[in-house]
């Protein structure tokens, strides 16, 4: 085909030249182009190689269903594969390329696959994976490694960038009475209508410029129409595409911010990814021209009628010289019309045998007549055509372009994504819209109807239905008809080829042919779901929007029945694809999530704290000296704490004040331990369980007064705790008289732990004879003063194992009193010490974390037995005791030694016997460490049966994922200080 | 989960607004899904299997049910919400806790 651009025609600006590359050759073009009319005006006709055959590909249509002209844009971080050309506006500088083609497009080693056609028919991947003859030999999926490889180069799209994405992405929320989209001349109408009653409207446009198909006109100025709308109070968001209409008339939209700019202000994002919650949705998306199936329809040259009428009109390039028109509607007649006073031989098929239209004489009509098959390659160089009635009698017409239309398919894919399935129109041959119950009214071309004026009359009728909604009226709804051409269509969906096999395409995007549907009704395929997914018919990123409804009456010739029986597939969100950083929005990098900080960060890191994330805390993990490694640095830490004493952050421990008259009773019905009887001044160390009688948490809880209690909960279930503790207290005791606060933010805390923590204690405090062994007593607690005059509470604790403390103040004052605590700690060589060594303290002494408590694991497996009370009930004692939980083969807690002091071994460790390595074996190890004590690897975890079971019997560590196996033996989880002697101390 | 990994893998947008009592019409991602808000939870020295059918025998209900949801991120009241399963439409939320009113206006 030769496309040129026509002076006078379109509604760009040539005052504004734009230059563009396309494989990496330089071209011109004008402000408004689109890339396909940039591509076209240029003479440009192979745009693409298709998915398997690799076959030239044109430019086939003028929008969002665009299967020939899918390109690659941009390049290194910045590239976007499968940007559809046709709706890709043109800017300074766009850097296109044709994309599944080497070298290029124009010539493509892989276009030999075209010849391969038979290994690539339907349901080839599958016929591979189980083994085709004559590939016998290599059954399965051996045979599928080899080929995987080579096909997956060789069949596809474009490819992504293996860079992360340098634009930015934003997520925003509107709201509005009404939501119109589409702004043909049903949108137009309504909006305006509901404008002018002071309604909020919000009008979606995917296009750049307003009008729908108007634009495809020669008389239409889209720029008044958007001056006109926005005085009349529309809110108007072009650009943009409603991707789905959800739930509760919600409209998820995507604006495309900067994709139309060459050098976009780094302020703004690349695209905007919108909800919009309306009262009431009007959908005026308008219809798509379909193709018909015959034999070589993919030709580049081959288009859509109402495309190149659009190109003619709006961007001013005449698409062929010589074109031949294949219709069996009403609707290419204007087009016809106006290709020929634009210059082109225009030729027109139809296959009606009886039509009513005033044609110039130049134009030839032929009536009866069909398309059969495109000659030429790379280019058309005529058309063979046939008789309705007999397929034999054929004709070659020279031309250079084929233009058809085989009727229009409204757009129902959104209100579809309500549940709505779209009921067969006979009459009309296409899907209309079903009945709606909700808050959405459908109309103009979305809803069949073809005439302008009653578009115009369906959107007023709309905007009316839109008013009823928001009770601004009570009118009777009748829309018009849907049609309203003057001669009927008939139906044309495929003219069959004598050859075999023939390449009459239904699915242009992933070369699914009308033989592949054929196929896959020989073998069985007859549901549609079942159909779209062994050819992949509709599943490429139109979603079939040019394909399906041939498809489906080819498989509704085949099963004898007719399209409705047949059904058609279920339509999905998004409506046109939606980038992945659109839908991250800014939750990227340092904002995928919140990053909390305790209030000594600060102090931590200028103490020179590595610091690591726990859940969304930043704590420190070890204090290296000099060129110590993480392993040097929490050995020497721990043997610091064991000797002499250690400061450590633990503010991200769960902290809840729990107050008011019955605040004994509440803490006493929650943990399995008795604390009715706790004294004013003295903490207990507890555990929570689930109503199912797992454990939920362990913490302490501190009685500070007669009705008030300081819970402490772990980092990990901190949040968890927190709404459990209101659940109960709002859902099921409401007639306890308590009040739950989350203190977590106001209290900083840290463990002082050590022989010499009582003595730095005592050097940090106003009063030092406060801090002694029989005023502050294990579990003692104290609300006194720091000799700096600051108040904060001291509870004798510890998960280390030594004696120890944990101090907490007021957030505010946590630089203050860490200064002190170090001053301190220092005289007696202490240390700071992070996470790693904390847990290596508490693994020596086997006390349970997150790690262990995951939520299979009882009371009794966590060797706490003894903690829970039988005198009271409690939330989960009911349930503890149920037969799975108390079976014999339980895994419980258990220590782990390596056998062989020199080797290591890592959490999830899969604990076997010795000849039986396999499955999950006995049981796993949770949390491992070097002990600085006792001088090898430890770890606890779980074991089946237990201590008793196993003692004395080597087993084996299997570590599959580290192609590692070791012995090991279990030993009591208490491996340093059992009778807890120090901590006593 | 984070809104943004629930968007990548449904390509869904928030569709639930719950109004809260306390705090007026707030989108769902403010809240935390609670459970079966019918649901009479056994005294706590009720027999094993009276906690059984409480806990783990559930209806899955078509159609309207009453639900817990918590104002997480907002006034943290526990709300007993009536929605459809089948098209997320709210027809009541009230406090979970029936002395709610008197409870907040005693404070002001
Ligand atoms: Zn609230």
């Amino acid at each position: 085909m030769t496309s040129v651009r026509k002076e006078k025609y379109g509604k760009i600006n040539r005052g504004k030249v734009l230059g563009f590359t396309w494989d990496n050759k330089e071209y011109f073009g004008y402000e408004g182009d689109s890339l396909a009319s940039a591509l076209l005006a240029n003479n440009i006709n192979i745009v693409g190689r298709s998915f398997k055959y690799h076959r030239p590909r044109g430019v086939m249509s003028c929008g969002v269903e665009e299967s020939g002209a899918l390109v690659t844009i941009g390049s290194g971080s910045k590239i976007d594969p499968n940007v559809r050309a046709t709706t890709q506006e043109l800017y300074s500088g766009l850097n296109a390329k044709g994309q599944n083609a080497f070298p290029s497009v124009n010539f493509d080693f892989g276009g030999v696959n075209n010849y391969l056609g038979r290994f690539f028919a339907a349901g080839f991947y599958y016929k591979t994976f189980m083994g085709l003859p004559p590939f016998e030999w290599g059954k399965g999926t051996g045979i599928w490694m080899v080929f995987e490889k080579i096909i997956r180069k060789a069949a596809g799209m474009g490819k992504a960038s293996r860079e992360p994405d340098p634009d930015s992405y934003e997520h925003a929320n509107d709201f509005c009475d009404v939501l119109v989209v589409g702004s043909g001349p049903a949108g137009i109408a309504a909006a305006q209508e509901v404008a002018n009653k002071n309604l909020d409207v919000i009008l979606i446009e995917q296009d750049s410029l307003l009008g729908g198909n108007s634009l495809s006109k020669k008389e239409f100025d889209a720029t008044l129409l958007h001056n006109e709308l926005k005085s009349s109070g529309v809110r108007v968001m072009s650009r943009t595409t409603a991707f789905g209409v959800y739930d509760n008339t919600v409209v998820g939209a995507l604006e495309r911010v900067t994709d139309h700019l060459p050098n976009p202000d780094v302020k703004l994002p690349r695209q905007r990814f919108w909800t919009i919650r309306a009262k009431h949705i009007i959908l005026a998306s308008g219809a798509l021209e379909r193709h018909v199936a015959f034999n070589n329809n993919d030709v580049p040259g081959a288009m859509t009628v109402n495309a190149s009428r659009q190109y003619l009109n709006r961007y001013g390039v005449l698409t062929g010289n010589n074109i031949v028109i294949s219709t069996n509607n009403d609707s290419v007649y204007q087009t016809a019309v106006e290709l020929h006073e634009a210059g082109s031989k225009v030729t027109i098929l139809d296959s009606r045998e009886n039509i009513n239209h005033d044609l110039p004489k130049e134009i030839n009509l032929h009536l009866n007549t069909l398309p059969f098959n495109i000659n030429g390659r790379k280019k058309i160089d005529g058309i063979d055509v046939c008789k309705t009635k007999d397929l034999s009698k054929k004709n070659t017409i020279i031309c250079d372009q084929v233009l058809i239309s085989g009727g229009w398919s409204p757009i129902v894919n959104l209100i579809s994504h309500r549940g709505i399935k779209p009921v067969w129109n006979q009459e009309n041959l296409c899907f209309t819209p079903g009945d709606i119950k909700e808050n959405i009214s459908v109309v103009g071309s979305a809803k069949g109807i073809w005439n302008e004026r009653d578009c115009v009359e369906s959107g007023l009728i709309g905007a009316n239905e839109a008013m009823n909604t928001l009770g601004i009226h009570k009118k009777e709804i009748s829309f018009p008809s849907a049609g309203g051409w003057s001669n009927p269509i008939e139906p044309l969906f495929e003219v069959k080829s004598n050859k075999f096999p023939s390449k009459s395409f239904v699915d242009f995007q992933h070369d699914v042919t009308a033989e592949d549907v054929r196929l896959a009704h020989r073998e069985g395929f007859i549901s549609v779901e079942h159909l779209k997914r062994y050819t992949t018919l509709g599943m490429a990123n139109d979603q079939g929007k040019m394909g399906n409804i041939i498809g489906l009456s080819l498989m509704a010739e085949q099963l004898d029945k007719t399209i409705p029986e047949v059904g058609t597939t279920v339509f999905r969100p998004p409506y046109t694809p939606v980038p992945i950083g659109a839908l991250t929005g800014r939750n990227v990098g340092k904002h995928f999530r919140p990053l909390r900080v305790t209030p000594m960060h600060q102090w931590n890191i200028d103490h020179g704290a590595k610091m690591i994330e726990v859940g969304l805390y930043q704590r420190p993990w070890y204090y290296p000296k000099k060129n110590e490694t993480l392993s040097d640095s929490y050995i020497r830490e721990t043997t610091i704490v064991r000797k002499t004493v250690g400061i450590c952050d633990v503010t991200s421990l769960g902290k809840i004040a729990i107050q008011g008259p019955d605040a004994t009773e509440f803490v006493n019905r929650i943990y399995t331990n008795l604390f009715a009887k706790l004294p004013i001044g003295k903490a207990r160390y507890g555990i929570m369980l689930r109503d199912d009688g797992i454990v939920m948490d362990d913490g302490t809880s501190w009685r500070l007064g007669e009705n008030e209690y300081f819970m402490t909960t772990s980092t990990a279930a901190a949040a968890k705790v927190m709404s459990w503790l209101e659940e109960l207290l709002q859902t099921r005791w409401t007639d306890l008289k308590v009040n739950v606060t989350s203190v977590s933010e106001q209290w900083a805390g840290a463990a002082i732990a050590g022989p010499k923590s009582r003595d730095v204690l005592n050097e940090c405090v106003l009063d030092p004879s406060e801090i002694t062994k029989e005023n502050l007593p294990f579990m003692g607690i104290l609300q006194t003063k720091l000799k700096d005059d600051t108040p904060c509470r001291i509870v004798r604790i510890s998960f280390s194992g030594e004696l120890a403390y944990e101090m907490y103040i007021e957030s505010d004052y946590a630089h203050g009193m860490m200064d002190i605590l170090w001053q301190s700690a220092q005289k007696y060589d202490g240390c700071l010490y992070g996470l790693e060594a904390l847990g290596a303290l508490r693994v020596e002494k086997g006390h349970v974390t997150a790690a262990e408590l995951d939520g299979r694991v009882t009371i009794d497996d966590a060797g706490l037995g003894k903690m829970a009370s039988t005198k009271k009930s409690y939330i989960g004692s009911a349930m503890r005791k149920r037969g799975v939980l108390i079976a014999d083969d339980r895994e419980m807690l258990v220590g782990f030694f390596p056998i062989n002091e020199k080797e290591t071994f890592n959490a999830g460790t899969i604990v076997c016997e010795k000849n039986n390595i396999q499955g999950s074996g006995i049981g796993r190890i949770t949390s491992v460490t070097h002990s600085p004590e006792l001088g090898h690897w430890i770890g606890i975890g779980f074991v089946k049966g237990g201590l008793e079971k196993w003692k004395e019997i080597t087993l084996v560590g299997a570590d599959p994922v580290r192609n590692k196996q070791m012995e090991i033996k279990v030993v009591s989880p208490h491996m340093i200080d059992p009778e807890g002697k120090r901590m006593y101390a | 989960m984070s809104g943004a990994l629930v968007l990548i893998q449904s390509c869904t947008v928030d569709m639930i607004r719950i109004k809260c009592p306390y705090c007026g019409e707030r989108d769902h991602s403010e809240f935390t899904y609670g459970g079966d808000a019918s649901i009479k939870y056994p005294a706590l020295d009720a027999p094993e299997s009276e906690w059984t059918k409480a806990i783990f025998f559930r209806e899955n209900i078509r159609g309207m049910q009453k639900e817990t949801w918590h104002h997480t991120n907002g006034c943290r009241l526990w709300l007993e919400v009536e929605r459809s399963t089948i098209t997320h439409e709210i027809k009541s939320v009230k406090a979970c806790h029936p002395q709610i009113e008197k409870i907040t206006k005693s404070k002001s």
